[in-house]
């Protein structure tokens, strides 16, 4: 990418005291993107988002914003607007003053004319119209949700920063607002940068997902490529559901692995990183990358445990002798009655190099775990 | 499952019990309420469109000449309706600061201790602290040590400004703890929010933090104001008889001139000035804070 990045992270380390919440950091985030940062709670991806903000300041690196060094320039001096969780609206303003709130702070003064009109076009784009002179409590979580949209875009800043603004929300709305900030996203064209432990909402709404972990980022790309290949063994167990399946590396096939499971049984994977003859290993395989027939016809065989029926889906736990219980989804297709009863022996297949191997931290070394060789992690 | 009559019956023994369980926690309050608040408040009301016996205390009439009479203590009213407010904004001046910085800036496992020193002079009473800076403000205190540096007559004692400080002094914890609960209960995010959509600090804190802390204020100040209404002790020990209160005109008229219709008329009066404080501090701070109550207290 030639052009200036909208916000650029060089070797940014935050510390708290002894603890540090983000670690040498290198981001590049380029103009009209929609970026997700991905993890689990205390991952440092608030952090991060606070950083651009304005709210912390590195302890270490640079934050810029469109290639200009953001060290020392407070909050209120940066081209950037939050979304709060919970949105941080002001109980004594009404809806308009609260959207009008950045707009009178504008120096040179803006006409109050243009101040009426601006706030009520922003109101309008978030579809509130006529909703000015309510007061904040009198609205409900979706209307709250996008009177903090419209406040903080009605600034119309290089970069919009979301922490975590759906988490307050009902599913049902939850994905409605995906579909609405992704259209929003779209129509003006800024940089979003949105911060959410939610893979799916990662997943479902951002161009690339900035997968982040201790303090790290762990993996950026395009949600497919996280979801389809997770650069390491966290990515493939945070993002979406897999079966973990644990094994020994027994020789390689050109560009596969052989891996050895627990019961004896040897399938070919795919690897991220260079394995050698003899590494425990850890092998992904994605619900709906196995295949269901009938035994005898696959290369590992179980017997159907449970079985959620989910419409369009359903998926099978199944249980594998000297394996464990593998999480399986088959599409549901009518008419075709090619459901599995619980109780069913049931064979299991796969694409050759479909699963993927990733040396396994946890079984390496001392602490081996007996017995425990397979999560379904969802 | 039916509810037969006996049921019902004894569900409403249940409620009856209930009842009769409240009414007795709340007799003691309202018997105390009734016997010393109620009861000579229309004495006092009763005195009030009465007249003076000859021999001074009350004699039954109905006239409404000592509310008439009310401008022969125009100074004491014009006295306490000026120094009151002054005394009421002078204190919130003062503990504003104090109470911003304790809620917002004191480092949190300081904050109990200052907390703490500021009400410890509570344990004093008053009398003995207005004692004390009578002597300090007296011709042995800070006016002799002016002179040691070549100042001479420096008057301090039995002025308004020694009665201004004694108010400050006396009440500025009632200003402080208010002020201070409501700035602790303040939002940070909402700050962050301000500075983020591009307020200056000042104007974060003129457009949020004082707006969202006036319940505190409008509560701090409503309570030293009526406090300073009925003040008696500081205007007489600091202001020694020169500035005199309501309070001073009450004590002379119902101990030493034993007028009490016009003492009454005078009480009622104030009480009037009161509520009328109240209600209007309660309108402002919810207006102009858009909370939906305040809590007066």
């Amino acid at each position: 990418m030639t052009a200036v990045p909208d916000i650029e992270f060089r070797a940014v380390t935050k510390r708290y005291g002894a603890v540090t919440a983000v670690s040498g950091i290198d981001l590049a985030i380029p103009p009209s993107a929609f970026v997700a940062l991905l993890g689990p709670s205390g991952c440092g991806k608030t952090t991060c988002l606070r950083m651009i903000g304005g709210f912390e300041q590195p302890s270490e690196g640079q934050v810029l914003i469109r290639g200009r060094d953001m060290a020392g320039t407070p909050p209120y001096r940066r081209p950037v607007n939050m979304v709060f969780q919970q949105y941080a609206l002001f109980p004594h303003l009404d809806v308009e003053d609260n959207i009008a709130y950045g707009l009178r702070q504008a120096r040179p003064r803006l006409s109050a004319r243009e101040i009426t009109s601006r706030a009520g076009e922003a109101l309008a784009m978030v579809r509130l119209a006529g909703y000015g002179r309510r007061k904040i409590h009198e609205l409900s979580g979706g209307q709250q949700q996008r009177v903090a949209l419209a406040r903080a875009l009605v600034n119309k800043p290089a970069v919009l920063l979301l922490d975590e603004p759906l988490a307050a929300l009902d599913k049902k709305l939850r994905t409605d607002m995906q579909i609405e900030l992704q259209n929003l996203q779209r129509e003006i064209g800024i940089t979003f940068v949105l911060v959410t432990h939610d893979q799916e909402e990662a997943l479902s709404m951002s161009d690339f997902v900035c997968v982040m972990n201790g303090g790290r980022i762990v993996q950026l790309g395009q949600p497919s490529e996280i979801y389809d290949e997770p650069a390491d063994l966290f990515v493939a167990d945070f993002v979406g559901k897999t079966n973990l399946l644990s094994g020994k590396v027994a020789g390689h096939s050109g560009e596969l692995v052989d891996v050895t499971l627990a019961n004896g049984t040897v399938i070919a994977a795919r690897k991220r990183v260079p394995l050698s003859r003899g590494d425990t290993v850890s092998v992904s395989l994605r619900p709906e990358s196995l295949s269901l027939g009938a035994p005898g016809s696959g290369r590992l065989t179980g017997i159907v445990r449970n079985r959620i029926f989910l419409g369009s889906t359903a998926e099978y736990a199944i249980e594998v002798q000297g394996i464990g219980t593998l999480l399986a989804k088959a599409d549901h297709l009518i008419g075709q009655g090619n459901l599995f009863k619980p109780g069913e022996p049931v064979a299991i297949g796969f694409a050759a190099g479909t699963p993927l191997a990733f040396p396994d931290p946890k079984n390496n070394g001392t602490n081996q775990r007996e017995n425990q060789h397979v999560e379904i992690l969802s | 499952m039916s509810v037969g009559p006996e049921a019902a019956f004894s569900m409403r023994g249940n409620l009856l019990r209930k009842n009769l369980l409240t009414a007795l926690l709340l007799a003691p309050a309202t018997l105390w309420l009734v016997v010393f608040l109620v009861l000579p408040f229309v004495a006092i009301a009763i005195f009030s469109v009465g007249e003076r016996a000859p021999e001074g205390g009350y004699q039954a009439a109905f006239t409404l000449a000592q509310y008439a009479n009310l401008p022969a203590r125009a100074t004491a009213f014009w006295n306490t309706m000026v120094l009151a407010p002054v005394g009421a904004l002078a204190c919130l001046l003062v503990a504003y600061p104090v109470a911003y910085y304790l809620a917002l800036k004191a480092p949190e496992r300081w904050r109990l201790i200052l907390l703490a020193l500021v009400v410890i002079p509570f344990w004093t009473s008053l009398l003995m602290r207005t004692y004390a800076w009578m002597y300090v403000l007296g011709g042995r205190g800070i006016p002799a040590l002016l002179a040691l540096v070549g100042i001479e007559d420096v008057r301090l004692i039995n002025t308004p400004g020694a009665v201004l400080l004694g108010i400050v002094y006396g009440y500025l914890p009632l200003m402080i703890l208010p002020i201070y609960v409501s700035l602790e209960r303040l939002d940070r995010r909402l700050l962050e929010a301000s500075a983020d959509l591009g307020a200056t600090p000042l104007s974060t804190f003129l457009g949020v933090t004082l707006r969202l802390s006036l319940p505190g204020v409008m509560t701090g100040f409503s309570l030293v104001m009526i406090l300073l209404l009925g003040e008696y002790l500081i205007p007489t020990l600091l202001g020694g008889g020169k500035v005199f209160f309501i309070g001073n005109a009450l004590v002379d008229l119902f101990l030493q001139s034993r007028n009490w219709p016009f003492g009454s008329a005078i009480a009622i009066t104030l009480v009037l000035v009161s509520v009328v404080v109240l209600i209007a501090a309660n309108r402002i701070s919810t207006r102009l804070s858009g909370a939906r109550r305040v809590d007066l207290i």
